[in-house]
């Protein structure tokens, strides 16, 4: 029911008036007596998000996946995606008359006939760049902070999946000019597939169409490159997004937070206007990478030519890894029975990557199997405060950087004056040594600042002030920490008192009459227990609620033994006009 | 008869100094030298002047060069059969012009290569050790700089030779060189050098006589016009401006990756970190009377 | 003062008690709120920005980012502008514009471009910072998992649901059906055969020569010719230290109306297996492998450039050790010595093309390849003779 009372007269002394209904409004009511959708919208418009600099590094993913959408569509408008024979005679001289592909005179045809393509082909580059670099710099805040543990494991496993079908896409991608460099990238992946046991030439052929090159590799992948992974691309986005929504942001422990509130900005307008803006800004330090740093500069390279090679051949920098392993990687072949198993060519570029995405995806799983930590966590924790899991994704961290640098070995040979077989030789060591001595120091590390933090929570901050007892001796103020600090200092878990567990011993029913497991099952469950102990033991835990209070008190009578005048302790701050000071006692005499 | 013995001992006795017969010597020989360098045909003049050069050169030789080469450029083996420095005989003009021109040559320390330094001599004294290890045996000569000049050739033939050049870059020398000229690695610390700088000349040089690990490209391997070609397609390269921006040593994927984490990773991680960043606080209250 | 919440509202580190599960028993101590050593002191107190209270402070702010909106429209003007007036260029006879040696074009239309947007976001962003309301807000998060309720009526609605389908209670239908869907893969997988033909398809029925895994183009008499330019070679254009990029000639030439014999997709494949360098060194050097004596011409040698690791071109020679640098992977081959593989990680040498010279003096091959050229396969029988 609904009285029109715009015509309804608003004073005595004149007629009524209909108010003019307001457009914006008309617009609103039609779409709404179509969807219905204010309750989506009443519940969202003001949803909160906290606000932090680390909850920003998944938006530049998001953005520059919007850019490389855009960019796109401006491309596919000009290029070509074919291998038929085309003879040049564009505007670049330096080909002129030569025999091409047709996707590589339309990638010439881009760069230097359509004004803005080479603008437009440049930000696409650099922005699948940055697509993919920050979302492994998401991966890693997300992981380091314990972003990932129960509601939002599968939030991780759709990130992983989007992380490898984001170095898929960038991988067909920078194929599809069709020039000298990725053209040598397709030649070995061929290379990659026919070294697969049984199925390999098999798949080449297939994929190919026949023998290498022949020409139906470039308009196929150009399929998968605009229509199937953007389409799983966005699907999996969507999803990401929506848990993301459905589960709320995590946040910061700090003063006013919990694990039942989510303290922050509403969407309208504040998170809006900052993510609004940030997607501006994205697009721009595209637009100005795009317009001043050359990247893939597809004229110098040349057309594909089975015959050519340049040095520094190298594939982009998110499948720098696996190409550093194929380096270092020893020549191992098995001849058996008239059949060829390349070792050299398998282990480094088929196994290596599967092994490291699914240990990536598993990685929740794993660590909530090892904890048998069942709760909900929506707050953060400070990477300091889960020692073996931030060594752990370090020592990740150390090889997966040891394997891209080897992919470069030929560049750092000769930018650093080095030998790259003596870079090769390290780097077989280095992979395995590496994540170790990585581990090893993160781990003490972050054990170390967890000393740090306990001390301040115990004794207070060093001022820098010193004191001179009466005796002679030096000794350094400290001051109790704001309790907005103390509180974020102590807002971590305490992790469970694995040394006790471990001495109350495991045999014999636990606390709740189960009888522990025996067989396979035994094994397992006895290798998570040491694992767990080996988690949690030499963490160093939050003093307890009678250790700071013990420590208060020693505090208190540390300041009355530092007091420059008896009774009046003195918190160092007198003379720098950091407070009043009219009523305090400054002097013995005053 | 006796006026032409009129008084031999007195004569000889008062014009006789002791070094009066080698004066006389010396002019009989300046004489001759002279009246022959004058009515001699040119070549022997040439011959002559060449033989100064050479001479000239071998002076150089022996002071720069014959501690690593040999006294006469035979070259110099150590104990375990490697050579300090190889023997030059046969190397031609060329090679020594491009060593000794690029400053590789004299070596300054052994080592995986000998890289470009300031060069150590001026023109004409190259021009007289190139003709010294040249006389040695023959070898390949310095190339005249119309060998490798496109001048006289149609706008369309240029660009035709820029073109071929370009492929016969991209099929003989990019897999050193990288597709810019811009230098790869090569085994055990040795490498393939930056083209950008290296005159024309200079990369004929090296084209003919392959320096040090560089194989070579002879006239049957690459003739005088594909030479030339190539020469002409890298400085057309050089000519033109960078079309998409700065490139930052055109070393490929490795630098692009670099650039994209420093330079875009970095730039949006600050800027992100201002946006989620405190904004400057004010001690007054709303609402209150200032 | 709604936006604050005391700390009696919070409690202190109290954390979601209903998510506390069985197997977590005996672990109560870390969730204990007694044991916490501080409480959590509750949202801080708001404080004011500049703009918030000076009004000539918000309107400066406001001023500013007017200007900076401004700005981003200016330089998307200059966007259009320098579209229409900087020509690309590509030509060296062209004049073609230049900033500080840049093409003008790009740099011009990405930095106003980039200029415009960024301006736009950081205007957007100023416009939040400072003016807009910077009081945090309290939302309560509800746990993921559904009400007992939801799941409650959820379990009726499938029961329910399922049980006039009747599929628990007819295992015939519901087998068959399975059945029938699990046999629909079958159509889906076999309408893929034709992505391309198997590699016994190629070697056996295809047209073009040099067809298959097994082999390439080169074949008895066929000439070895430069790369490029196609011309023939004499053993005497070859010098020692002399490194010729060659191919086949079949590569270059052409039928009685002049057209190429090999063009297209037969040329392509053609020249990723038989693509050759020749390499001239001194006699001595050689180490010919048992059978291969009569395959050098007085110390030149002629090998696949293909590489045997996973197929790159190689040509990086080191003269005088002459050792062979693919650039990919840095597999090295020993030509003195079979092409042996000295350092990288290929594990094969690289064939091998025996040598001769025909009745007029040129290079040619004596047959294919002895092997199969380029990456391993499943099916390569790498013990095979590489000289029969």
């Amino acid at each position: 029911m609904s009285i029109d009372t715009s015509k309804v007269a608003t004073s005595n002394s004149s007629a009524a008036i209909a108010d003019k209904p307001n457009p914006v409004g008309a617009v609103a009511n039609w779409a709404d007596e179509r969807l219905g959708l204010a309750s989506l919208a009443k519940k969202n418009l003001r949803k909160v998000f906290p606000d932090h600099w680390s909850f920003m590094l998944g938006e530049i993913a998001l953005w520059s996946f919007v850019v490389l959408l855009l960019s796109g569509v401006f491309l596919t408008l000009w290029y070509d995606p074919t291998m038929a024979e085309v003879h040049y005679e564009g505007s670049y001289a330096q080909l002129r008359g030569i025999e091409m592909s047709g996707a590589y005179a339309s990638a010439l045809h881009l760069s230097f006939d359509v004004r803005g393509g080479l603008l437009m082909r440049q930000m696409h580059h650099w922005a699948a760049m940055l697509f993919i670099a920050s979302m492994m710099i998401h991966l890693l805040r997300v992981f380091f902070t314990g972003a990932h543990r129960k509601p939002r494991e599968m939030n991780w496993v759709i990130g992983c999946l989007l992380l490898i079908l984001g170095t898929l896409e960038g991988f067909t991608g920078y194929s599809l000019p069709d020039d000298l460099l990725s053209g040598t990238g397709i030649r070995a992946a061929d290379g990659f597939m026919k070294a697969s046991p049984v199925i390999g030439s098999y798949m080449s052929f297939f994929l190919f169409g026949g023998e290498f090159p022949g020409t139906h590799i470039i308009p196929r992948l150009y399929v998968v490159h605009i229509l199937l992974i953007p389409g799983l691309l966005l699907a999996l986005i969507t999803a990401h997004m929506l848990l993301l929504v459905y589960h709320k942001h995590t946040q910061w422990a700090g003063p006013g937070r919990t694990e039942q509130n989510v303290v922050g900005f509403p969407m309208l307008p504040v998170y809006a206007a900052k993510a609004g803006g940030f997607f501006f800004i994205v697009f721009g330090v595209c637009a100005l990478m795009g317009g001043l740093f050359t990247i893939n500069g597809v004229w110098l390279y040349g057309p594909y030519d089975p015959s050519k090679v340049t040095a520094g051949s190298q594939p982009d920098w998110y499948m720098g890894w696996p190409d550093g392993a194929l380096r270092i990687m020893p020549g191992l072949e098995t001849h058996i029975f008239g059949h060829t198993i390349s070792w050299n060519v398998m282990l480094p570029i088929l196994v290596l990557p599967i092994v490291m995405f699914l240990v990536l995806m598993v990685l929740p799983f794993v660590e909530a199997w090892i904890t048998g930590d069942k709760r909900d966590h929506h707050l953060l924790q400070r990477p300091r405060n889960a020692p073996t899991r931030t060594a752990f994704m370090v020592a990740l961290m150390t090889m997966y950087g040891l394997f891209w640098a080897a992919g470069g070995n030929d560049i750092i040979a000769i930018k650093l004056h080095l030998s790259i077989n003596q870079i090769t030789y390290f780097m077989r060591v280095a992979v395995f040594v590496g994540p170790v001595i990585a581990f090893i120091i993160t781990k003490r590390w972050c054990i170390s600042l967890q000393r740090k933090d306990q001390e301040d929570l115990l004794h207070g901050y060093e001022t820098g002030i010193i004191m001179r007892s009466p005796e002679g001796g030096y000794s350094e103020r400290h001051l109790p920490l704001s309790p907005d600090r103390a509180y974020v200092l102590a807002a971590h878990d305490r992790d469970p008192d694995v040394i006790a567990e471990l001495e109350a011993g495991p045999s014999g029913p636990d606390g709740n009459g189960v009888e522990p497991k025996k067989g396979i099952a035994g094994a397992l469950e006895g290798a998570r227990q040491r694992l767990r102990t080996a988690m949690y033991a030499d963490n160093v835990q939050k003093p307890t609620r009678e250790e700071l209070e013990a420590a208060h008190h020693h505090a208190e009578h540390e300041h009355e033994l530092q007091a420059g005048v008896e009774g009046e302790a003195a918190d160092g701050h007198q003379f720098d006009g950091h407070h009043a000071v009219e009523d305090d006692r400054l002097r013995a005499d005053d | 008869m006796r006026f032409l013995n009129r008084s031999v001992g007195r004569l000889s006795r008062h014009r006789r100094r002791p070094l009066a017969g080698l004066v006389l010597l010396l002019l009989g020989l300046l004489l001759t030298g002279g009246l022959y360098s004058a009515f001699a045909p040119a070549t022997a003049s040439t011959a002559s002047d060449n033989e100064e050069l050479v001479a000239e050169g071998r002076e150089l030789f022996l002071v720069g060069c014959a501690f690593c080469h040999g006294q006469n450029g035979e070259g110099v083996s150590t104990v375990n059969g490697n050579w300090l420095g190889p023997t030059l005989a046969g190397v031609g003009a060329a090679a020594v012009d491009f060593q000794v021109g690029t400053g590789r040559m004299p070596m300054a320390q052994p080592g995986a290569q000998n890289p470009t330094k300031p060069v150590s001599y001026d023109q004409d004294e190259i021009d007289a050790l190139a003709a010294y290890v040249a006389s040695l045996a023959p070898g390949p000569s310095v190339p005249d700089p119309s060998d490798y000049s496109l001048a006289g050739l149609s706008s369309d033939e240029r660009e035709e030779a820029i073109a071929r050049g370009g492929q016969i870059f991209l099929t003989n020398c990019t897999a050193c060189h990288n597709y810019a000229g811009k230098g790869g690695a090569m085994p055990r610390g040795g490498y393939a050098p930056n083209l950008s700088d290296t005159s024309a000349k200079h990369i004929y040089e090296a084209l003919l006589t392959g320096p040090g690990q560089m194989d070579s490209f002879s006239n049957g391997n690459l003739s005088p016009e594909e030479k030339r070609d190539v020469i002409a397609y890298l400085y057309s390269l050089r000519e033109q401006p960078a079309y998409g921006g700065f490139t930052f040593g055109s070393l490929g994927p490795v630098g692009e990756g670099l650039l994209a984490w420093v330079i875009g990773i970095g730039a949006l991680v600050a800027i992100a970190t201002w946006i989620a960043a405190h904004t400057a606080r004010s001690n007054k209250k709303k609402g209150a009377t200032a | 003062m709604s936006d604050q919440h005391g700390p009696d509202e919070l409690g202190p580190g109290e954390h979601g008690s209903s998510d506390l599960p069985d197997k977590y028993a005996g672990h109560e101590g870390e969730i204990q709120s007694a044991d916490e050593p501080i409480r959590n002191p509750g949202l801080p107190q708001h404080t004011w920005r500049p703009t918030d209270v000076d009004p000539k402070a918000e309107r400066r702010a406001e001023r500013q980012v007017a200007g900076i909106f401004g700005l981003a429209a200016l330089c998307a003007v200059l966007f259009v502008v320098s579209y229409f007036v900087f020509d690309i260029g590509g030509s060296p006879e062209d004049d073609v514009p230049t900033i500080f040696g840049l093409g003008a074009s790009n740099v011009a239309l990405g930095g106003t471009l980039g200029l415009a947007l960024l301006l736009i976001g950081i205007g957007l962003i100023q416009w939040a910072r400072k003016l807009m309301s910077d009081h945090e807000m309290v939302e309560m998060r509800h746990p993921a998992r559904s009400s007992d309720e939801d799941r409650e009526a959820t379990i009726k609605a499938l029961n329910d649901g399922l049980e006039e389908s009747g599929i628990a209670r007819r295992p015939l239908v519901r087998n068959s059906l399975l059945g029938a869907v699990t046999v629909l893969l079958a159509p889906a997988v076999v309408l893929l055969r034709d992505l391309g033909p198997t590699p016994n398809q190629v070697a056996e029925e295809a047209d073009y020569p040099g067809a298959g895994l097994e082999k390439t183009v080169w074949e008895k008499g066929m000439r070895v010719v430069r790369d490029v330019v196609g011309t023939p070679i004499r053993p005497g254009d070859m010098e020692i230290g002399d490194l010729f990029n060659a191919e086949p000639e079949i590569i270059f030439a052409v039928d009685e109306e002049g057209e190429p014999i090999l063009e297209g997709e037969p040329l392509l494949i053609a020249k990723s297996k038989a693509a050759v360098v020749l390499i001239r060194m001194d006699p001595d050097e050689n180490k010919p492998a048992p059978g291969r004596e009569n395959w050098a011409i007085d110390g030149i040698l002629c090998y696949s450039k293909i590489c045997t690791h996973v197929g790159c071109p190689i040509s990086l020679n080191e003269r005088k050790t002459h050792h062979l640098l693919c650039p990919c992977h840095q597999s090295t081959f020993d030509l003195a010595d079979a092409a042996k593989v000295v350092f990288g990680p290929a594990a094969r040498p690289l064939p091998q093309l025996p040598l001769a010279v025909d009745s007029e003096g040129y290079l040619v091959a004596q047959s294919d390849f002895r092997e199969p050229v380029g990456p391993s396969f499943w099916e390569r029988d790498s013990q095979a003779s590489t000289t029969e």
